[in-house]
């Protein structure tokens, strides 16, 4: 870099410079307020309108029990609202997805940095990044007509067939079901940990890879004992924010899993899930049964902040002991 | 906190307004051979909201309607069921759509806010369907106990004795039946619980009727498309759908046997038979149960909701003069789009309450 002009004259418009520098802090204060301002507003509000169905059911109840029963008052709550079936299909189906997604998104990441040649990886994080691309109505209408009854389906019902004495494979599979809707979710967040992982991979420095290489360890070795355990807390911050994205996908999962009304603890049978409930239940409903659906919200808004703090003191503790990779 | 969710209610009308953009440019395009009555005096901007089951025929009674009387403007935004009763209870619409009529509560919630009475004017029918896919088996017959039972879970098997009993000379597959239902809050479901709710002690205690139930067996699909997914991807599936949609994919369906011991097929005709034999109140305020002679007997009726005052003169002409021309000569367009004309005689009480709609000004 070459030397600094140095000029001994006063710099020219000196007054709009003192007025530009305070114009543009105060502009980045209020963007930054913005935010605060509408997550207080959409907490308040909703909090507001939920209240009176907490109280009603007792939050315990609302929580753990499996009936949903929409009352028809415009003024007071007069039906039964708990949503055990419903937080018990998203974390379902969050689990499933998160099970799935993380080892190929893992897979890829590593493909793409230690593994394929430039042109390869340029090509197929293109690709992959598409996927995010995709509308997630998108994803349920091809999973409802193709992907689940086509693709699924078959060995879906071989694993059911075989294993059916097991609770958690009992058949019989049919169209919706928690499984469905998980994969589903689950192609749905492979683009999103997959791109975090590739850049928590990419800031390993390539040092510590060719030393692994000097003293000679074979690519697995390397990959296995100094890219990956010095990623870990970027892959575990990746995971929550995929996590948060399938607890909270909406459209795709409605389609898919089935609206069941109890507990099932086959993943080949139907659930619902919170979003989905909400979703599928709000343009007919009743005035009271608006604000139990806002209470839904609420819930599914306050099980992600618990998820994201565990997350976040997850990858703290993780990153105190391994050292911090995380760009 | 009757209408504090606004931000929730701002989605669906955003949506709807998108879908409303869609159907204007689709509607433009279709026959517009009925000829409305012209009267180049009205000049109103109405705007309306509510059930999606009737808005494909709304839409295109509209587009008709407006080509002839240039000085309107109708908007119908399909929000559903329950927020149209919202909006034209906030008085944020000029009219309202149901598929439901308003019960005690929220009629009288309703006529508080516009400080008169507020007429039901039901519009067309519509019928659900009992689809199936049962290979080999063409034509099944069903009643209204056995409906129930298989779905309360209880008959289980398409070889069932009770089916086998309404079905002689058809050989019935020893196979699991597989019940699939709406998971979304529909007027389907709700014409569908109603039937079987008046008709099965069994049902109306365990089960009851709404448009969002509590189902004992089966899975849920979203909207029919997503239950005609489940029926036709499950061999031996059963399930409800809209009779225009099995009418227009052309699904097996069940005919049904009503109360007068007939069994009979879902069609426009049968459905606007359906409410020949009802006792019909003033207030037009019906469900139509118990249905015999040539009627289908699950069906039910969609309503326009309008107030007796409190519309400016011009509104009130204008729809008085949109939803005349609508009952009177909407039928070719509405039995072209797969719904039930209402009939002749209840037309005539349909007509007569449009007639008060603005009357106290």
């Amino acid at each position: 870099m070459s030397a600094i002009p140095v000029t001994t004259e006063r710099l020219p418009r000196r007054h709009g410079r003192a007025l530009g520098d305070p114009l543009f802090r105060w502009i980045l204060i209020g963007s930054s307020a913005l935010v605060l301002l509408i997550l207080a507003l959409m907490i308040g509000s909703t909090t507001i309108d939920s209240i009176p169905v907490f109280f009603s059911q007792g939050l315990w109840q609302f929580l753990t029990g499996t009936t949903w029963d929409p009352g028809f008052s415009r003024t007071e709550i007069t039906g039964t609202y708990q949503a055990g079936v419903f937080l018990y299909g998203t974390l379902v189906t969050s689990l499933i997805a998160i099970v799935l997604a993380l080892p190929v998104s893992v897979g890829i990441a590593l493909f793409l940095t230690d593994l394929a040649p430039m042109r390869v990886a340029r090509t197929l994080t293109y690709l992959v990044e598409l996927l995010a691309a995709v509308p997630s109505v998108v994803y349920g209408l091809w999973g409802l007509h193709f992907f689940a009854p086509v693709i699924l389906k078959p060995p879906a019902e071989a694993v059911s067939d075989a294993f059916g004495w097991i609770p958690l494979f009992a058949g019989p599979v049919i169209s919706f079901n928690f499984f469905f809707a998980g994969v589903v979710l689950a192609i749905m967040i492979i683009p999103i940990i997959s791109a975090i992982v590739r850049e928590v991979f990419s800031a390993v420095p390539d040092s510590e890879r060719f030393a692994a290489y000097a003293m000679g360890a074979t690519r697995w070795e390397v990959m296995r004992s100094v890219v990956v355990p010095r990623s870990r807390p970027g892959i575990i911050g990746a995971t929550m924010l995929g996590l948060g994205r399938a607890l909270g996908e909406t459209i795709a999962v409605a389609l898919l899993i089935g609206g069941g009304t109890t507990i099932n603890f086959s993943i080949f049978q139907q659930g619902e899930s919170v979003a989905a409930k909400i979703v599928n239940t709000f343009q007919e409903s009743t005035p009271e049964g608006i604000d139990a659906l806002i209470a839904l919200g609420v819930t599914l808004f306050a099980m992600t902040i618990v998820i994201n703090v565990a997350a976040r003191l997850i990858v703290r503790r993780i990153g105190d002991v391994s050292g911090d990779a995380v760009a | 906190m009757s209408v504090k969710p606004l931000w929730l209610r701002a989605l669906p009308v955003a949506i709807a307004g998108t879908l409303l953009l869609a159907a204007c440019s689709s509607g433009s395009s279709a026959p517009a051979s009925q000829s409305a009555s012209s009267d180049s005096s009205l000049n109103a901007e109405l705007l309306g909201a509510g059930a999606t089951f009737p808005d494909p025929v709304y839409q295109e009674w509209i587009g008709a309607f407006i080509g002839d009387n240039a000085g309107v403007s109708i908007t119908y935004e399909p929000i559903g069921s329950g927020g149209g009763i919202e909006q034209f209870t906030a008085q944020s619409t000029d009219f309202g759509g149901s598929d439901a009529f308003m019960k005690d509560e929220k009629l009288a919630a309703a006529e508080d806010a516009w400080g008169c009475d507020v007429v039901h004017i039901p519009t067309v029918f519509g019928a659900v369907a009992v689809a199936y896919n049962l290979s080999g088996v063409d034509g099944l017959t069903l009643d209204s106990d056995t409906l129930a039972r298989i779905f309360l879970g209880e008959i289980t098997q398409w070889n069932d004795s009770a089916i086998a009993d309404l079905n002689s000379g058809v050989s019935l597959p020893n196979e699991p039946i597989i019940v699939a239902h709406r998971s979304d809050g529909s007027g389907t479901t709700s014409i569908f619980t109603t039937y079987l709710d008046d008709e099965n002690s069994g049902w109306s205690s365990q089960v009851g009727k709404g448009k969002e139930v509590t189902w004992p067996v089966g899975v849920g699909g979203q909207g029919n498309d997503g239950v005609a997914a489940a029926i036709a991807q499950n061999d031996g599936g059963i399930g409800y759908v809209e009779l225009s949609y099995a009418l227009e994919n052309e699904l097996s369906t069940a005919s049904m046997i009503n109360a007068d011991g007939n069994a009979v097929e879902p069609s426009l005709d049968s459905t606007a038979a359906a409410a020949d034999g009802i006792d019909i109140p003033d207030d037009l305020r019906f469900n139509i149960l118990g249905v015999g002679g040539d009627g289908y007997p699950i069906a039910g009726a969609t309503w326009i909701l309008a107030p007796t005052c409190g519309l400016d003169a011009n509104k009130g002409e204008a729809l008085k003069a949109f939803l005349t021309w609508a009952l009177e000569n909407g039928d070719s367009i509405a039995q072209e789009l797969n719904y039930a004309p209402i009939g002749d005689s209840l037309q005539e009480k349909s007509l007569a309450n449009v007639a008060r709609i603005n009357e106290g000004g």
